[in-house]
């Protein structure tokens, strides 16, 4: 679980790098940091109160955990060690068969990654300031409790747990809704209140770094076995077989991405194949404990087909999701939980059979229900918030930063100095002292003289 | 004395630096750049969405030289970049007034 957690919280570097080669030079380093400051920013949050709300006993219909109960993680720490030392002996506080501890740094990586994959929707544009407030109040008032619903089993960090998870007993693995869903739709609510890029559409905006991407994607898949696979939170056949869905639904995703991509646009390319193992991530997180590994590759290849697609969208619809948070998370997100309610087959380990194995209906609306109600949720909290930090922050750096780069105007800082102008004995190169010396005492020879 | 400015396919840039050299010229300054004429531009696709780029990279290579040898300069930048297919480039002279070589403050055909 220690390994997982390390390998979820790599995922968000990992983000940093992905989003980081999409957006142009003049705003990488700003795009990068909107990930890495979640890092910072949730990481606190979650020892301050995020786990509390999120896994602390229900205050009342699922909605939320009571805030003070492990408010600083009070009553979660402890151990065998002081009595070791002579103290009194200490009882580890447990989550299932693992430490607490161990359990809240795991969710803390989840936290984390979730507020992260907003800023995609934001890039170049957004004052970093404003966009920290933005990130603390949404973890607080959207993702804290969004965790509770989801992710939170009666009786197991707490004795009543949230509505999703407990009531509605929609299957969400890994986070198909509390992570995906829930991000996503948040992004499409920043992008609206924030406004189109400058230029947007009609200029070029090409990604400028795509083996950072590639690099991001591999990060990602990497983590993301930590993510899906330690989800199981034990080393047993359910991390087994999630974590075989988890490589074969996402290799599937690729293919499908980029199959649509040959047949539409006539070339396969390397940023199609990094998105389709995005969307293909995103598709069977909440459904990896659910599906066979053939019903993985289904659900991948239909997240593939559907989410590259679905990235076209924001061009007919006028909404500048600067790097498709909506087109692949909240579209691959609604996939995979949907398709639950189709794939679900009872030999896997959640044990419920879907529409496609015999289980009709049934699990399909609590699927239905589960996905809508956490977009809706997101939507309309994520839409007050940012006009909240607009009213009182603002939002977007100045027409001229924009242009001229975020980075510069928010961070004081360039991404790149490769070019031969700046560095590297170009342009800007102090002269050697020998050269110096010399240059002082020189005439030269033919000074005033016409030729 | 005449400052040869030729604007060429990047990849001719060996082979018209060997004709100079041959010629025996000796010295030339290059420097990559970017431009559009009859030869279009291409275009990319980034998931779905088409970008055209319409400003092709060249390589711009200047030759100073006296009078006399400009046009057979002009003549082996030609051979050297020729490909017969459009993008090929142009070549133009301009007239150079005075020329100074830094090193030893050396002025017009001597510092060339």
């Amino acid at each position: 679980m220690l390994a997982s957690s390390a390998l979820v919280l790599l995922m968000t570097p990992g983000l940093a790098f992905f989003y980081g080669g999409m957006v142009r030079s003049k705003s990488v380093l700003n795009m990068m940091m909107m990930s890495v400051s979640s890092l910072g920013l949730v990481g606190v949050l979650w020892v301050l109160y995020g786990y509390s709300v999120a896994f602390g006993n229900d205050v009342g219909g699922g909605l939320l955990g009571n805030p003070a109960q492990f408010a600083g993680l009070k009553g979660l720490f402890g151990g065998t060690y002081l009595a070791t030392t002579g103290g009194p002996p200490v009882e580890i506080p447990l989550v299932g068969t693992i430490p607490a501890t161990v359990f809240v740094a795991f969710q803390a990586m989840f936290a984390i990654i979730t507020v992260a994959l907003i800023s995609g929707a934001a890039a170049d544009r957004l004052r970093f300031g404003p966009w920290l407030v933005f990130a603390g109040l949404w973890a607080t008032i959207v993702y804290f409790p969004v965790a509770h619903w989801v992710f939170s089993f009666d009786g197991v960090t707490s004795e009543t747990g949230g509505w999703i998870a407990n009531s509605l007993k929609a299957i969400d693995f890994a986070g198909g809704t509390a992570v995906h869903i829930n991000a996503g739709a948040a992004a499409l609510a920043l992008c609206l209140v924030l406004g189109k890029r400058r230029g947007w559409p009609k200029e070029p905006m090409r990604p400028h770094n795509l083996t950072l991407v590639m690099l991001g994607a591999g990060l990602l898949w990497f983590g993301w076995f930590g993510f899906n696979a330690g989800s199981a939170v034990g080393s047993n056949g359910v991390a087994g077989l999630t974590f075989v869905n988890t490589l074969v639904a996402t290799s599937a995703a690729m293919l499908a991405w980029l199959l649509v991509e040959r047949l539409r646009d006539g070339k396969p390319t390397s940023l199609g194949a990094a998105s389709g193992v995005v969307a293909g991530l995103v598709a069977i997180t909440p459904s990896c404990s659910a599906v066979s590994p053939l019903g993985a590759i289904a659900l991948g290849l239909i997240a593939g087909v559907v989410c590259a697609l679905a990235v076209g969208l924001k061009y007919r619809l006028g909404f500048d999701d600067s790097l498709d948070v909506v087109g692949v998370h909240l579209v691959g997100g609604l996939v995979g939980t949907i398709l639950v309610g189709f794939f679900a087959t009872s030999s896997a380990p959640a044990g419920v059979d879907g529409l496609f194995y015999g289980g009709g209906l049934d699990q399909l609306w609590r699927q239905a229900v589960g996905g809508f109600a956490v977009l809706a949720f997101s939507f309309v909290v994520s839409l007050i918030i940012a006009f909240v930090v607009k009213a009182i922050f603002g939002l977007r750096v100045s027409p001229e930063a924009e242009v001229q780069g975020i980075d510069e105007s928010e961070h004081a800082e360039t991404g790149y100095d490769f070019a031969g102008l700046r560095g590297g004995g170009g342009l800007g190169t102090p002269r050697p002292d020998a050269a110096t010396a010399a240059a002082a005492e020189h005439v030269p020879a033919g000074a005033g003289k016409e030729s | 004395m005449m400052l040869v400015t030729a604007i060429v396919k990047p990849f001719a840039l060996a082979d018209v630096q060997a004709q100079l050299e041959r010629l025996g010229v000796l010295g030339m300054t290059v420097s990559e750049a970017q431009g559009f004429g009859r030869q279009k531009g291409h275009t990319e696709i980034y998931r779905g969405a088409e970008y055209s780029v319409d400003l092709v990279p060249k390589v711009r290579i200047e030759v100073l030289v006296e009078d006399e040898h400009a046009d057979r300069v002009v003549d082996a930048i030609v051979a050297g970049a020729r490909t017969g297919r459009i993008g090929d480039g142009k070549i133009w002279t301009t007239r150079v007034e005075t020329v100074v070589r830094v090193r030893t403050g050396e002025r017009g055909p001597d510092a060339l």
